[in-house]
């Protein structure tokens, strides 16, 4: 955790609603630069949909999104990737049809921009460009240690290794802010363990500001610095792992309250 | 055993983005060039005539190979699926058609590629839908561009110069003293062309999957929404798909009747030969440009022979031998989506990789 | 102007000025709707019960109408050519299910249309093969059904109203009463939406898939018979009338993939939308705008209800 707390992304009252189906009631919280920051609650909160609004796929009906500082404004998810936002999917959403190399390219997309006249050729500036960044994508691979499974086409991996590739793919981004959604959902716990010290190293090395949803609450005290819960979309605490965890609305909902 | 990688290593991601990586992928290429270049145009296809040979098989799969290289482009890589490809077809026809009238000097082989950009603006105005409907549904877009063309070839005059056939014909051409098209051209001036251009178009399409916009199409095509969230604009990579899918369309399309028909009216654009094509995909595999050239052969060949070898050897009549052709596509179709729905490229690919540890099991 | 004219205002003169003709047209309109929204129905049927897009419907109407005029052709009584044609298509249903469907369960939908496209060529083919390409007339009045026309004198003119489209009507009216009370009301038709909704989930609570599909293939068999005879009578039985099978997928998008009367209103849209648009809009483009304008209405309801009138909204998510 970075030691000046300087505010990388605020979300203030935001307030989503899908038909009469409220998912998110005026809820604010914010992230610092550097931080893991951890989103909890029990399912059907409104995690998943807070991760959707960070990243522009849903629209919230009221309330803001601050980034690096600014207000943004109303954008298209194809701009709101290209500010910086990285995210994996709660259900995997790797391309299927691709391989692992391939898909981690893919996150590579929006950094190359040679055109059509060059694609078609593969010569010169094209393939200069394709090499730059296939370069920091074997990086990657390495580093999250899949270089086994290069050209494999990712329909055939493991659940837990699509879950990483899914993760090196967000990484090629160079994301200055990575959400992750239920990284460690269905896994064992080795390959949980495994995920954690990806997490931290991710962090730790490059530096990236870390949002997640996790269910497995030893995972989310061991690697997270501050914490949100949400319950039917509402904000219900914030703070460290342990004021959290002391928290008696906290601890009713996840533990229900006698009646 | 044959066929292996171990022992080949790189030391460049420059070498590791080449079109073949494989020794045995290089001399493989290699040898069918030398069939194409050299032994087809001397000694022929053994048992088949010269003139049937050229006229009947060669260059029609060739021409739609470049068909089936479109279509696959716009349903392979970037899974949009189009049952328009006729009436693109008939759209680079009768723009071809349309250029060399207006410019009667100008080279045919700049027509045809013309007329394939002319193809590709066509393409993507029908291909905006494609914006709002999704997979299935993206059918009805594509219909209605078939229907409405194939329409528009009949009503508007001026698109086959308010002659009285209502139909196109090519006229001699000549490029460097040589007839290349029209009713005196030699067959094997037509090959050579057709040929040509097939490897041209084969190699550029090869470059563009391979890079970042045929990697932005199958991020659409696998999951349109990941792809959006990671970066990519649905409006570029959907019409950039449309528009090179077309163009490769339409310039098969002007190469089927001045190469190669000499003449054509609008059943050459109908419906029906959109699902043909649309087989020539499925059958050849989705997704592959091995697999193009595969499902064209196939699907244009086999018929041909049954016709022709039902004719001479059997004496049916051409009625029969026609209905049996319908049926063997209809049979062969049902037949691979249900052995392998990811067709014969798939099927060859298996193949190799048994080859690469033949003859060991294991 | 004068082209603003003849769009906006010409043709709405013309209705008021001829409202004979203009009911004639309505009329011939909702026939031709009602058989499309019968073929739509035929569509509706297999894609409610097993998920599959059938392409082949409109070659089963084709078939069930050839098949019918040959066996009589052959001297076999009408009526008897009507049943032989049912035990054809439960033969083809149990066939189709046998061969195809069953390899091809859980494959993604996709597939299964394309199989079905496949299996419309076989049919083309063998049905070429076997009953020849001649186009022949369809034996109304061996069947008894009431032949010759109506004339209603009106507003200084007359509406013709053929006595087979009428029938075709009534008739039409009939089978979607049957099919909505068979889906809602019954063991199988409740059976049937089980199946679509989920195969594994059909088939652990004990409902066999195989019957289903055999079920409901052949009942898209009747529905097939029913709108090759009608539409047989209106023109020639022959091979092009699998074109009118195009109009189909138009009026599926109208109404819907899944909803019996989604289908027939779909088919009214798209039968009177054509007639009316192609006698006073048609003169305008050179005629023959029959064969697009179905696809025209369908894509501007695709932009704006892209589930279809009775459908159910979807909302996507992550």
């Amino acid at each position: 955790m970075s030691e000046n707390n300087s505010v990388l992304m605020e979300v203030k009252n935001i307030n989503l609603r899908f038909g009469g189906v409220v998912a998110i009631q005026n809820v604010s919280f914010d992230i610092y630069e550097g931080e893991i920051r951890a989103i909890i609650g029990p399912n059907g909160a409104g995690k998943s949909s807070m991760l959707n609004v960070i990243n522009g796929f849903y629209h919230p009906q009221e309330g803001e999104v601050w980034f690096n500082g600014e207000k943004r404004p109303s954008m298209e998810p194809y701009q709101i990737a290209k500010t910086g936002i990285a995210r994996t999917f709660q259900n995997i959403a790797l391309f299927k049809g691709m391989t692992t190399i391939e898909n981690v390219m893919t996150g590579r997309q929006l950094k190359m921009n040679k055109n059509f006249f060059w694609q078609m050729l593969r010569y010169g500036p094209a393939i200069e460009e394709e090499v730059e960044h296939r370069r920091r994508c074997e990086e990657i691979i390495d580093f999250l240690e899949i270089n086994h499974i290069r050209k494999t086409p990712v329909g055939a991996l493991p659940y837990g290794l699509q879950k990483r590739v899914e993760l090196a793919r967000a990484l090629a981004m160079d994301p200055k802010i990575l959400l992750l959604d239920e990284p460690m959902a269905g896994m064992n716990v080795e390959e949980k363990q495994d995920m954690s010290r990806f997490i931290i190293d991710v962090n730790e090395e490059f530096g990236t500001t870390i949002a997640l949803i996790e269910h497995d609450m030893a995972v989310v005290m061991d690697l997270a610095d501050r914490v949100v819960v949400l319950d039917y979309g509402k904000l219900l605490a914030d703070g460290t792992p342990t004021e959290v965890q002391s928290n008696q609305a906290v601890i009713d909902a996840y533990l229900g309250v006698p009646h | 055993m044959f066929y292996r990688e171990t022992g080949q290593f790189k030391s460049k991601y420059r070498e590791e983005l080449a079109a073949f990586p494989l020794a045995e992928d290089k001399v493989g290429i290699a040898i069918l060039l030398v069939i194409a270049y050299v032994f087809i145009p001397i000694f022929g296809i053994p048992g088949l005539s010269y003139e049937f040979t050229m006229g009947a098989i060669m260059i029609p799969v060739f021409i739609f190979t470049i068909t089936t290289l479109g279509l696959n482009i716009l349903l392979g890589f970037a899974g949009q699926i189009s049952l328009g490809t006729g009436a693109f077809m008939g759209v680079g026809a009768y723009s071809c058609y349309k250029i060399m009238t207006i410019f009667p000097d100008l080279n045919i082989i700049i027509c045809v590629i013309l007329s394939g950009l002319v193809t590709a603006v066509v393409g993507m105005i029908f291909g905006l839908p494609s914006l709002k409907i999704k997979g299935f549904y993206l059918i009805v877009a594509t219909l209605a561009a078939q229907f409405f063309l194939e329409w528009a070839f009949i009503r508007v005059a001026w698109l086959y110069n308010y002659n009285d056939s209502g139909g196109i014909e090519g006229t001699n051409k000549e490029m460097f003293g040589l007839i290349v098209s029209g009713p005196q051209s030699d067959a094997l001036t037509r090959y050579f062309i057709v040929l040509t251009l097939l490897v041209l178009l084969t190699w550029l399409a090869s470059n563009v999957i391979r890079g970042r916009i045929g990697r932005s199409w199958m991020m659409i095509r696998d999951m349109d929404i990941a792809a959006e969230l990671i970066g990519v604009r649905p409006l570029t990579a959907k019409l950039s798909a449309f528009a090179f899918s077309s163009f490769y369309v339409g310039i098969s399309g002007a190469l089927m009747v001045f190469f190669w028909l000499g003449a054509a009216e609008v059943e050459s654009f109908d419906v029906s030969h959109s699902f043909t094509y649309l087989f020539m995909v499925i059958i050849g595999g989705l997704g592959s440009i091995t697999g193009s050239y595969m499902g064209a052969a196939l699907v244009w060949v086999v018929p041909v022979l049954i016709k022709e070898i039902g004719k001479t050897v059997f004496g049916f009549d051409a009625f029969v031998m026609e209905n049996f052709s319908i049926i063997f596509l209809g049979v062969a179709i049902v037949v691979i989506l249900i052995v392998e729905p990811h067709g014969l490229a798939r099927l060859w690919q298996i193949t190799k990789q048994k080859l690469r540890l033949w003859p060991f099991p294991y | 102007m004068e082209i603003l004219y003849a769009i906006f205002i010409a043709p709405f003169v013309e209705m008021g000025a001829y409202p004979d003709l203009f009911i004639q047209a309505l009329w011939d309109g909702f026939v031709a709707g009602t058989l499309y929204g019968l073929i739509a129905l035929g569509f509706v049927l297999i894609f409610k019960a097993s998920g599959v897009f059938n392409f082949s419907q409109p070659i089963l109407v084709v078939l069930a109408a050839l098949s019918l005029v040959s066996f009589y052709q052959m001297g076999v009584p009408a009526w008897i050519s009507v049943i032989l044609v049912l035990i054809m298509f439960y033969a083809l249903a149990w066939l189709v299910e046998r061969l195809i469907l069953r390899q091809l369960v859980n494959q993604d939908g996709n597939i299964l249309f394309m199989s079905t496209i496949g299996l419309t060529f076989i049919i083309i083919g063998a049905a070429q093969w076997i009953f020849g390409g001649v186009p022949s007339a369809m034996i109304v009045d061996e069947l008894g059904f009431p032949n010759g026309s109506l004339e209603w004198p009106m507003f200084g003119g007359g509406v013709y109203f053929e006595m087979i489209d009428v029938s075709a009507a009534v008739i039409a009216v009939i089978m979607i009463v049957i099919l909505a009370v068979f889906f809602s009301k019954t063991k199988i038709g409740r059976g049937l939406r089980a199946v679509a909704d989920d195969h594994q989930a059909a088939l652990s609570v004990g409902i066999s898939l195989n019957q289903i599909w055999v079920i409901v293939w052949f009942v898209a068999g009747i529905v097939a018979l029913v709108t090759g005879i009608f539409w047989g009578a209106r023109s020639d039985v022959s091979f092009a009338l699998q074109i009118i099978g195009f109009k189909a997928l138009p009026v599926l998008i109208i109404g819907g993939f899944t909803s019996i009367q989604g289908a027939i209103i779909g088919g009214l849209i798209i039968g009177l939308g054509e007639k009316i648009f192609e006698i006073y809009w048609g003169p305008l483009l050179g005629s023959g705008v029959e064969g697009w304008f179905a696809y025209v209405i369908a894509l501007v309801f695709l932009l704006y209800r892209p589930q279809g009138l009775f459908g159910d909204k979807l909302i996507e998510r992550v």
